[in-house]
This record gives C-alpha cells, structure tokens and sequence, in this order.
C-alpha cells in the first residue's frame, strides 16, 4: 500500500490545525508561507500518486482493514489518474488564490489560510476516496470551509446572503445524498463503492432509481446545474476573490466528478440496459443549463456575476459530455475542467486586481478605467478567447472531444450547444474586456431600466499605483498554462487512458475487493481528422468578438421591436432569480421531482 | 408497522421542506433545515434495526446475540456533527445579517436580485 | 415569485418527491430486519480484534477512524469558520472603553441579573459536570460514550458559569488563546496518531498501540487515545463557538438592538 496515499489530506489538514493553534503569534510573512509550503507539498505529492496510478490505481485501506471475502470493513482511497489529476489540479488553482492573496488581502489573523487548507484537504479527500460515506464527510468538509469563506466580508449584508443561500441549498443537496446513501446500504449493506457496485450487480427497480436520482441531484446542486443553480450567482457575487476562484474552478467541478464517479462505479450496472434514457435525460438537463447560463451571463454587469453565469453553462456542457457516456466524451471532459478552470480562475484573478484597484467590480463603473493595464488586457483578453474554445486552448481540446464523441452516436446536434454557449459567454467576456480595458462602448447610463449600480466593498488594504506581482503573476501563469495543456502533444490520449480506467466498473472491484493486479492499459493513438472542429471554434471565437463588438457599439439594437421578444424572455428569466431562499429551494425541489418522476416514467416505459 | 418509520422520514423531510420555502425568518428557516437533517437519523435507523436484537455493546452481554447494526449509529453520530456545524455556521450568518440589516425575513432582502 | 405560487409550485413538486422517495423505500427490507453483512461481520469480529466492548466506538475511531477525521475537521472548520464570521470588526474595535461598558448601569443595557436560585444551582453542577464529561470521553470504548459525546458535555461547563454570572467571568475562566491552542491540539493529535499508524504499521490510523484487557478502561489501544484527542478538540471547540457568539450577542445589545 503507497505510504503517499493519505498525505494529500493530511499534509492540509496539519497545517491548518497548526496555524489555527498559532493565530495569535505569527505575522502574515509566516502565515503565508505556512499555508503556501504545504499547498505546494501536497500538489507534488498529488503528481507522484497521478504518475503511479499510471500503471496501476493506487489503493490504501485506512487502518489497515482489507476486505474479507469481499466484505469491505474499512475505508479505502482508490486513486486513479482520474481522481490523482483532479487532485493535482485542485492544488494548483488553490496555490493560484494563496499567491493571489499574499500581502494584500486582508486576514483574520492566520483563519483565512486556515479555512482555506481545510477546503484543500477536503477536495483531496473528495476526489481520492473509495467509499460512498467518506465521500459525505469530505464533501461536508468541503462545504463547511466553502460556507464560512463564502461569507468572509462580514461588513456588507448581502454576503450574509449570499452564504445564506449557498448553504442552505447546499445543505440540502448534501442531505439529499446522504438519504441516497442510506438506500443503497438499506440494500446492499455495504459502503464501500465497489463493493456496492458489485451487489447490486445488474438490477434495476424503485429504490436503486431513486438512490440514483437522490445522489445525483444532490451533486448537481453542487454542480449548480439547472433548476439547482441559483445560488452560484449569488455565491460568486459576494464571496472573495481568491474564493471565488476555487469555487468556479474546481469546487463546482468536483459535484460532476462525484456524479462521474458514483456513475461509473455504481449505477452503470444497472442502467446498462437504459443508457439511451440516461443519456436523454442528461443531455437535456446539460443543454439547457448552459443555454440559460449562457443568457443570463450576456445580460449581467456584476463582473464577478457574468463570470458566475459562464460557470454555470459550462458546467451544462460538462454535463453534456457526462451524458455522453462514452470514454472519449469522458477525457474531453477532464480536459474541459482543466482549460476551463485555468481561464476561469485567470477571469476572476483578473477581477480581482480591478477590485483593487478601482475599488469596482461594475463594469460601467469600470470603463475606460483599465486602459494603462496594457499587460493585463492581454491576460484578460487571451482568457476570454480561451472561454471561446479557440483553439490552442486546452478547451478546444476537451470540447473538441466532447462533440466528436457525440457525432459518434448520432448526437451532432450538441455542436449548437456549445457554439450558443461559446458565443454568448465568450462575447459577455469580451465586451467587459472592450468596455473596461479599452474604453469602448458608453459608460454609466447604458444599460437596461432596472440594472443597480453595484456597490462592492474593498477586500484588499492600500490601493496601490501599481499592479502587485504577487496578484499578476497567477492569472497569467493560468493562462499560460491553458495554452501548454492545450498544445502538449499526447495529453488526449493520457485523458482518454484515465477515462477507460474511470468506467471499468469490473476492473475496479476486482482490484479493491480482490487486490487483483490490473494493469492500466493505454488508450490507443487516435487520428480524428481535426479539421472540422478547427473551423467550428474559429467560428465561434470570431462570432463571440463579432457579437461583443456590437454590442459597444451604437447599433446595437436593444430596443428594437424585433429583439422585444428576446429581451422580455431575458427579462422573465432574470426575474426568477430573486434572491430568496425560498424560491430556490422550490426550484430544487421541482428539480429533485422532475428527475424522479421523468427518469421512472422512461425506466418502465423501456 | 414495518414501514411506519420510513414515511415518518419522508414526513420529516418533506416538512422540513416545507419549513424552508415558506419561512419568514432565517432562524426559524435554520431550524426547519435541522428538521429535515433529522429525517437522515430515522432513515438510517430504521436500516440498522433489528427486532429483538440488543445494542450493540458487549458489556456484559455475550457477544453473538443479535445486535443491531453499529455502523448507521456511527453514522449517525457522524451525521450529528455535521447538522451541528452546519447549523453553527448558519446561525453566525443570520446573525450578522440580522445586525445589518435589522431584519430576518428573506421577502424583505433584495439585495441578490437578477 | 410572489409567495402564493411559489407554495403552490412547491407543494406541487415536494408531492412528487414524496411520491419518489416513498416508491424508493419500498424496496428496502421491512424495518427490524437488517440484513446486510457490514454490521453483522462488525458485530461479531470487533471484541476480539480490538478488546472493546462498544462496537459502535470501535467502527468510529478505528474501523472507519478515517470518516471520524474528516468529521472532527468538519468541526474545526466550522469553528474556524464561526470565528470568522462573527469577529469584530473595525467599528466595533473603535467604539471606546467597550469593557467598561458592561458595567454601564442603564437598564435598558443590562441584561437581567441571575437570580441567586440559578446562580447557586448552575455553580454546583459545574463540578459535577466536568467529572461527567471525563468519564464519557474516557470510557468510549467501553459503554456507549466517546470523544464527541463527552466533549460536548464538557463545554457545557463554561456555559453554566455564563449562565451564573455574565460574559466578564467567563471571559476570565476561558483564555481565548488556550482554548484556541487546545483545540489545534486535539485536532493535530488526531492526525498525528494516525501517522503513528502509518509509520510504524504501513497504513494510516492502522491501531499500533497496546490492546489492553477487554473490558477495561486502558483497552482498545489507539481508539482509547483518539477518543481523548476528540474529547479535547470538540470540548475547546464548541466553548470557543460560544465565546463568538456570546461576544456578538453582547455587541448588538450594546449597540441598543434587539
């Protein structure tokens, strides 16, 4: 058993427990550093375990509890390039907010490094484990530290809201899986993945559709998938920066890596014979949240709340290619979380410097106000053609996958889907890149009757004349790396081994349960003719640019009779997201119904 | 009455349900959520039992009579902390919000709106 | 949403849900009749792999001791978190001579004196109350109990003195940097026992101490240590949980709100 296994959680977590003991007595300088070290620990850490589950996944029974004759007693980490990559990437991006926050932002004693190495560990533990109810724990772990950094500017009243409502929504997605849970033990009595897995063997009925259904949908509230997205807006729009950044880039992430993992481990048995429902189900679910995402991201003025939105549809797209069901879908979307996560992250980094700067997150507050932040634009405008999927990016390379896979079987129609969705949020992007950096379009006065002036307070000390490095050098490192990931020769095929490995449901229970050696087996070279997928991103970026420009300048149409229907649509949509608690649990709830209902409904209808 | 104590946990969580969406006051609101947090105890319970079994301490007792099951009573301990934590955290929240804004009723906050 | 649609939305929907989740609960076993091997195998191996009496402890701090980590950390953060959340900010550091306000003596500023009646009873189950509060944390292994119960009831204690006298006595018998410290101390104990386990038996949280006689109170070997680190890090965390949110609760009544 790898001795490196359990260090991924506990490296964080001691760290946390020994700054949180030294909260009083150290200066920043030592807080920094303490928080950053083990981050950095940890992501290499992280790397190792990827490079040896290469060959073969690497498992660790806490305790040292193996199974007896099948029966797991313990808890396990099963760590497969899937999981170990998600690990990797998750350290990265939260080395990416702590750089983000040296000097400047503003500390509760050593409690914000502390909170945010307890959601480091969390999201380790989350992607490493092998056991349903250990993946509970961590994904409570994870919320917990989620929900307090969520509401850490605790001066302005709409944070308390805006954590408010993430956690409640949250909380219950969590109960919701956790009631799920309890089905499948009440049927299997087991809580180990594999182990459940392999008694449920093949069979479908009531309670394996309604376990299914209670779990997904409780990880698709963490997904922020439609109708359980509301409160991502509201989240992003008052959380911090550096937060906000690991919520739209990983976080939101890891609910489809949960769905991925509880699918291919436990529920593929038995909806083997219902694939076509599922994947109905779930390209339907995935299209239309990242239409609306798509809409509702265009018509925002709260910087932090547009990128929010553009979260929200990619996250429809990921869910796309889940729905797929295929391990060719299953590796664009992996490369679809890293690209995406690296330009997102960079989009909110970039924010952020604004926000300390100008001391606004408004984009008409902001216009024309960027325009000496020459390297900055590039930044910013390169991430923003990155959300397009331009090729280059390791976006192109997911999203290529994703719709080659679909045209696979039949479904090519998806490509509209993420031309809609690369278009509208690429051009969102692109138009705050035209308006603030460059002075484009008009300012204060511009918009839509009903539109607030935001007011956001600052969450860094001392606006500076210059720009820190320390808050310039992660987003543009991101980006960069949205490029190498996009141009590296080889990682497609990497990605697509990972995916085969996550969807060999006989494998994996053979190697925890029976501590069988099975090998890892390569994915073979592909030749996919690249050329159509070229032209369809060139197209989307050019349309996106197109789209942004007119809409700065003075013939866009908004109140023209032709656009009235779209623009009350647009109007309609927006009023549904309130605010209120209220209105977002409902939703949920029709949401958990609707999935129920419509999924049984098409079981028995087979 | 062998299936009782599940509609009791569908009970639970659909007023609890019920609680959040028609409430007036983040407090209470939190409270509902405990309630439906409690409809997790019931159902994982009602899993482990067994009739005529004892707890599962060994105490004095020999060990092979039939016990119920311990694993959803640790569970359900873990389950616990968590309602208790959450529920900590949340109640900070409205705290806060609560000295800002001098109000706890969700139809009066706008702040969040489109 | 207006409200009376949005309760009509829901009732329509949670009727589906229920409807979902009812049909799901049919497949279970009728209750009473567990079937499933997990608690069975528990039940019959745990005594005699790790000589203690209380399985349910031994599933919690060694069978599945990795879940119980993960649990204690929920609480850590959440206390981190709930420090966070309720710290005073830079007006009210401002507001001068703030201690010195609790002995203002306007009524309306004042909260309502104990009565001698509270005062001596809270005062004399004080005692009482930490010695039951170690004797759970102590003999988890033993009789239904453990690290998290006994914890709990531990931090009880420095509310009764709250409840005695105000937030100046129990500002004086809690020192905020103490509990803070015993806090990490718990939760790094925890951590560190497990990578005992790790060092010296390959797997982490692997049980690498003495087992001791079943039935005793030094049985169990690495369980009854982890109960003990828990016991601390819950006790120290739930009091400094209080101690936010009685200095908050102190703040709005100064400030003359509700």
């Amino acid at each position: 058993m790898s001795a490196l296994a359990p260090l991924p959680v506990v490296i964080p977590l001691s760290a946390a427990a020994i700054l949180s003991a030294l909260n009083k007595f150290l200066s920043r300088r030592w807080a920094d550093a303490l928080a950053i070290l083990p981050t950095i620990a940890t992501g290499l850490i992280c790397g190792e375990l990827l490079l040896q589950a290469r060959t073969q996944p690497v498992i660790h029974w806490f305790g040292g509890w193996t199974p007896r004759a099948g029966v797991a007693l313990g808890i396990s980490f099963v760590i497969d390039p899937m999981g170990a990559g998600a690990a990797v990437f998750t350290s990265l991006l939260v080395l990416a907010a702590l750089v983000f926050s040296l000097h400047y932002f503003e500390t509760v004693g050593t409690l914000f490094h502390v909170l945010m190495l307890g959601f480091l560990g969390a999201m380790c533990g989350f992607t490493l484990t092998g056991d349903l109810f250990n993946l509970f724990v961590f994904f409570e772990l994870m919320s917990a530290s989620a929900f307090a950094l969520c509401g850490y500017k605790v001066e302005e009243p709409e944070s308390m809201q805006g954590a408010l409502n993430f956690a409640i929504t949250n909380t219950v997605g969590a109960f919701l899986v956790l009631s799920g849970i309890g089905l499948l033990y009440g049927r299997t009595g087991a809580l180990n993945m594999a182990q459940i897995g392999r008694t449920l063997g093949g069979n479908l009925d009531g309670l394996v559709i309604t376990a299914f259904v209670f779990i997904m949908a409780g990880f698709f509230i963490k997904a922020a998938v439609i109708p359980f997205h509301f409160w991502l807006a509201d989240a992003h729009a008052v959380a911090p920066t550096p937060v906000c950044v690991l919520f739209s880039g990983i976080m939101v992430e890891l609910g489809i890596y949960a769905v991925l993992r509880v699918y291919w481990t436990i529920f593929d048995g038995p909806f083997a014979a219902h694939r076509w429902e599922i994947r109905g189900l779930l390209l339907a679910l995935g299209s239309i949240t990242a239409v609306v995402g798509a809409v509702m991201c265009f018509g925002q003025r709260h910087i932090k709340r547009l990128l929010a939105f553009s979260t929200i549809s990619h996250v429809g797209l990921l869910t796309i290619g889940f729905g797929l069901l295929k391990a060719s879908a299953l590796a664009g979307v992996a490369l679809y979380v890293v690209g995406h996560g690296m330009v997102k992250a960079a989009l909110f980094l970039v924010a952020g410097l604004l926000l300390h700067r100008f001391s606004s997150v408004d984009e008409l507050e902001l216009h024309g106000r960027a325009r000496e932040l020459r390297v900055t634009s590039v930044v910013f405008f390169a991430a923003a053609l990155g959300l397009a999927s331009m090729p280059g990016f390791a976006t192109f390379r997911g999203e290529s996958a994703m719709i080659d896979a679909a045209g696979e079987i039949g479904q090519g129609w998806v490509r509209a889907i993420f031309f809609f969705s690369g278009l509208l949020t690429a051009a969102a992007v692109l138009r705050v890149w035209g308006r603030v950096f460059r002075g484009m379009g008009k300012g204060e006065g511009a918009e839509t009757a009903g539109d607030k002036k935001i007011k956001e307070d600052r969450e860094t000390s001392q606006p500076s004349h210059g720009i820190p490095a320390a808050m310039f050098l992660p987003a543009a490192v991101l980006v960069l790396l949205a490029i190498a990931t996009g141009l590296t020769p080889g990682l497609k095929r990497a990605a697509r081994t990972a995916a085969t490995v996550m969807q060999d449901r006989a494998g994996y229970q053979a190697r925890v349960l029976e501590h069988a050696w099975v090998p890892v087996t390569p994915a073979e070279e592909e030749h996919t003719p690249m050329g159509k997928g070229v032209v369809w991103s060139l197209a989307t970026t050019a349309a996106a640019l197109g789209l942004a420009f007119l809409s700065l300048s003075r013939y866009w149409p908004a109140k023209h009779a032709l656009v009235r229907p779209v623009a009350l649509t647009v109007r309609g949509l927006r009023s549904i997201h309130s605010g209120h608690i209220g209105d977002y649990v409902a939703f949920l709830t029709f949401g958990v119904a609707a999935f129920g209902v419509v999924l049984a409904a098409l079981v028995h209808l087979h | 009455m062998s299936f009782f104590p599940y509609v009791v946990a569908v009970w639970l969580f659909v007023i609890g349900l019920y609680g959040i969406v028609t409430s007036r006051n983040f407090v209470h609101l939190v409270i509902c959520l405990a309630v439906l947090q409690s409809s997790t105890y019931v159902l994982l319970l009602s899993i482990g039992y067994r009739v005529g079994g004892t707890a599962p301490v060994f105490a004095g007792v020999r060990v092979g009579t039939p016990a119920v099951d311990p694993v959803v009573q640790a569970l359900m301990l873990t389950d616990i902390v968590v309602e208790a934590t959450v529920v900590a955290l949340l109640l900070a929240l409205a705290l806060q919000l609560q000295k800002h804004t001098n109000t706890l009723d969700p139809d009066k906050l706008k702040a969040l709106e489109g | 949403m207006k409200r009376s649609p949005r309760i009509v939305f829901f009732l329509l929907s949670v009727a589906g849900f229920a409807g979902v989740y009812l049909w799901g609960l049919t497949g279970l076993p009728a209750v009473g009749h567990y079937r499933g091997p997990y608690g069975d195998v528990l039940n019959q191996v745990a005594t005699y792999e790790r000589h203690v009496t209380d399985v349910v402890t031994a599933v919690n701090f060694d069978y599945r001791g990795f879940d119980t980590l993960g649990e204690e950390f929920i609480l850590f953060m959440s206390v981190v978190g709930g420090t966070v959340l309720l710290r005073r900010q830079r007006e009210e550091d401002k507001s001068e001579h703030r201690d010195q306000n609790l002995s203002d003596k306007s009524p309306e500023r004042q909260a309502p004196e104990p009565s001698d009646a509270t005062r001596v009873l809270t005062l004399a189950l004080v005692g009482p109350l930490v010695v039951f509060g170690l004797y759970i944390v102590a003999h988890g292994q033993l009789t239904p109990g453990g690290g998290f119960q006994g914890g709990v009831v531990l931090a009880t204690a420095p509310l009764l003195v709250y409840l005695a006298g105000d937030l100046k006595k129990f500002k004086q018998i809690t020192s905020h940097t103490l509990v803070e410290i015993g806090e990490a101390l718990g939760a790094f104990g925890y951590l560190a026992i497990g990578l005992a386990g790790l060092i010296l038996g390959g797997a982490y949280l692997r049980n690498v101490a003495a087992l001791g006689t079943t039935g005793t109170i030094t049985s169990g070997g690495t369980i009854a240590l982890i109960d003990l680190a828990t016991g601390l890090e819950v006790a120290a965390g739930f009091v400094l949980l209080l101690y936010a949110f009685l200095e908050q609760t102190l703040e709005i009544r100064l400030r003359g709100g509700k």
